[in-house]
């Protein structure tokens, strides 16, 4: 049986052919590829600048934490180091979008389980969130923000006293949501018992992130591979007990409080200084030293048509994006273009793992299996 | 670590290459000498790498051995990475062992592998294409298959069906190539 490519629970675009017994089902076999874009094909073709807003279009509902990996693979292959504040700004940045992807794939999760309300309270905060993103870069969504060297704009006036703002009221909005599931009768029969997974069979099948953690093993890169200064940040990393569908929604709603704390913490901490690095053979100069020195012209020009060299050789890096490990695999040959870029997101293990951990499942639950593993199709297929 | 690793590897000196600049990348040159480290990292009490996190293939037009496959694995004990690569051979196909009985979850990145690529991995019980259309000929991630393909313009027509035609292209493609003569 097709569980077609334009369904309101797929997610995106997800064929999935499911062989059915009843209402049981025995076997499902995901198609996917039919929002495959080439973008890794496309990369070989231009510099590293011209391939950051890629990386926005991967995962779309958290844009830029994609933009932090790309940037920190680019800076450990031409070996600098990013001042303090643009890792403050971006640790601020990586937490905001983690709240804004734990918004969407919560709410989605209940609205395709049957829970409507959710839907639009955790969207009125992502619209409060992408002003943010708006007012610190100039797009909503796919911000070109985070950039290799640091980040491209400073913090406007006011940002960080209406980020504090917006902080205060959204733990009563994550109170609200809390409320509305976790002691429901409905939901918690939907979702405990339901895609059940166990470590073995979790770290077996590549999981990572919340999947992994939600059946009880503590793994989370910003701990275990820190990277831009989360070592200096306090925060917990919740874990589940059973590895079902309802400790995966606590794990997350935790999530959601904790990166609040790391926001609020960096709002505290976040010092002034440079944004980027002051090598101007990696980033632009600003825009009044190009129209008064001949160097920052030049170096602006070069940077703009050939673009920056890297170290030859290759390198994983990887980081926690919102979903799991996001990870980049760049090889590069010296040039201003990648020879070879490959891209790991969370989701395509997580959808490769859908037919393990929806087996004997009722049709109903393969829904809910597919909104507690946060799918993206654009990461997906890329 | 690495020195513990390099001394317990059965290898001699010249199969065996690693590099630590800045990840441990272990080279290998044939896939017997690949499945027994695989499975010497995977299994090994010390080293402990049971999570797989990435096995990709890269594309050298211009050397003899033309594809190169690398596992990127993560020991979740040691909080380590590495990278492990080795070629892959074949006379019209290129072929590699497959993984999937150590690692379940490279089911899905070598029919990538294959769709794209071109690698055919022995032992993978459902090898088909994964990300391209139903009827695509040809592997796109290989280095002289052009970024706009061959077959690609495909429009509703007159037949009420998709119809396949060579590409038109209505602008020409933009290669950024300024690199100068001069190396900074």
């Amino acid at each position: 049986m097709n569980f077609g490519p334009q369904h309101p629970a797929a997610h995106g675009v997800l064929r999935l052919v499911i062989e059915l017994e009843g209402e049981i089902i025995k076997k499902a076999d995901p198609h996917i590829g039919l929002l495959h874009r080439g973008t890794e094909k496309l990369m070989e073709g231009r510099t590293y600048l011209q391939n950051l807003p890629y990386f926005d279009r991967l995962d779309y509902v958290s844009m830029m934490t994609q933009e932090h990996l790309y940037s920190l693979a680019i800076e450990e292959l031409t070996k600098t180091t990013v001042p303090w504040r643009a890792k403050y700004i971006r640790i601020l940045f990586s937490e905001l979008t983690r709240i804004l992807n734990h918004l969407l794939a919560l709410t989605t999760h209940a609205l395709d389980v049957g829970a409507l309300t959710p839907f639009l309270w955790g969207f009125e905060e992502r619209e409060k969130i992408m002003e943010f993103y708006e007012r610190v870069s100039g797009a909503r969504m796919h911000a070109a923000y985070v950039r290799p060297g640091g980040v491209s704009f400073d913090l406007p006036v006011g940002l960080l006293e209406d980020i504090h703002t917006f902080g205060v009221q959204f733990r009563e909005r994550i109170q609200e949501i809390e409320e509305l599931l976790k002691e429901n009768r409905i939901w918690r029969q939907r979702l405990i018992h339901v895609g059940s997974l166990s470590v073995e069979d979790a770290v077996a099948y590549s999981f990572s992130g919340v999947m992994v953690r939600g059946s009880g093993l503590p793994w989370d890169l910003r701990k275990a591979f820190p990277y831009d200064g989360y070592e200096t940040f306090f925060f917990q990393v919740p874990i589940g007990e059973k590895g079902d569908c309802y400790d995966r929604f606590l794990v997350r709603v935790e999530e959601l409080k904790q990166s609040l704390w790391i926001v609020n913490q960096v709002l505290e901490r976040i010092e002034k200084g440079p944004i980027r690095v002051e090598d101007y053979k990696l980033t632009p100069p600003s825009r009044s030293q190009m129209k008064f020195s001949m160097e920052s012209l030049i170096n602006h020009f070069k940077l703009y048509t050939e673009g920056f060299h890297l170290l030859k050789g290759d390198i994983y890096t990887m980081i926690e994006a919102p979903k799991g490990e996001f990870g980049v695999f760049l090889v590069s040959d010296g040039s201003n273009k990648p020879y070879r870029c490959k891209i790991r997101s969370p989701g395509f293990f997580h959808l490769q793992g859908l037919n393990m951990m929806a087996k004997n499942h009722y049709l109903a639950d393969l829904v809910t299996i597919i909104g507690t593993q946060d799918i993206v199709f654009g990461e997906i297929d890329r | 670590m690495i020195d513990y690793l390099i001394s317990l590897l059965p290898f001699q000196e010249g199969k065996l290459k690693i590099e630590r600049n800045r990840n441990v990348e272990i080279l290998v040159e044939n896939e017997k000498d690949f499945l027994i480290t695989l499975f010497f990292l995977k299994n090994h009490t010390f080293f402990r790498f049971q999570f797989l996190n990435e096995e990709t293939c890269v594309d050298f037009l211009k050397e003899r051995e033309r594809f190169r496959i690398y596992v990127v694995l993560t020991s979740l004990e040691r909080r380590e990475k590495v990278i492990l690569s080795c070629p892959s051979r074949g006379k019209l196909v290129h072929q590699f062992p497959s993984l999937i009985t150590f690692f379940p979850s490279s089911n899905w990145l070598e029919r990538e592998i294959w769709d794209l690529f071109g690698i055919y991995f022995l032992g993978h019980p459902d090898l088909r294409r994964i990300l391209t259309d139903y009827g695509f000929e040809g592997f796109p991630l290989r280095k002289d298959f052009p970024v706009v393909g061959y077959v690609e313009v495909r429009y509703d027509e007159f037949y009420k069906s998709l119809v396949y035609e060579p590409i038109e292209l209505t602008q020409e493609l933009r290669e950024f190539k300024f690199s100068n003569p001069w190396v900074f």
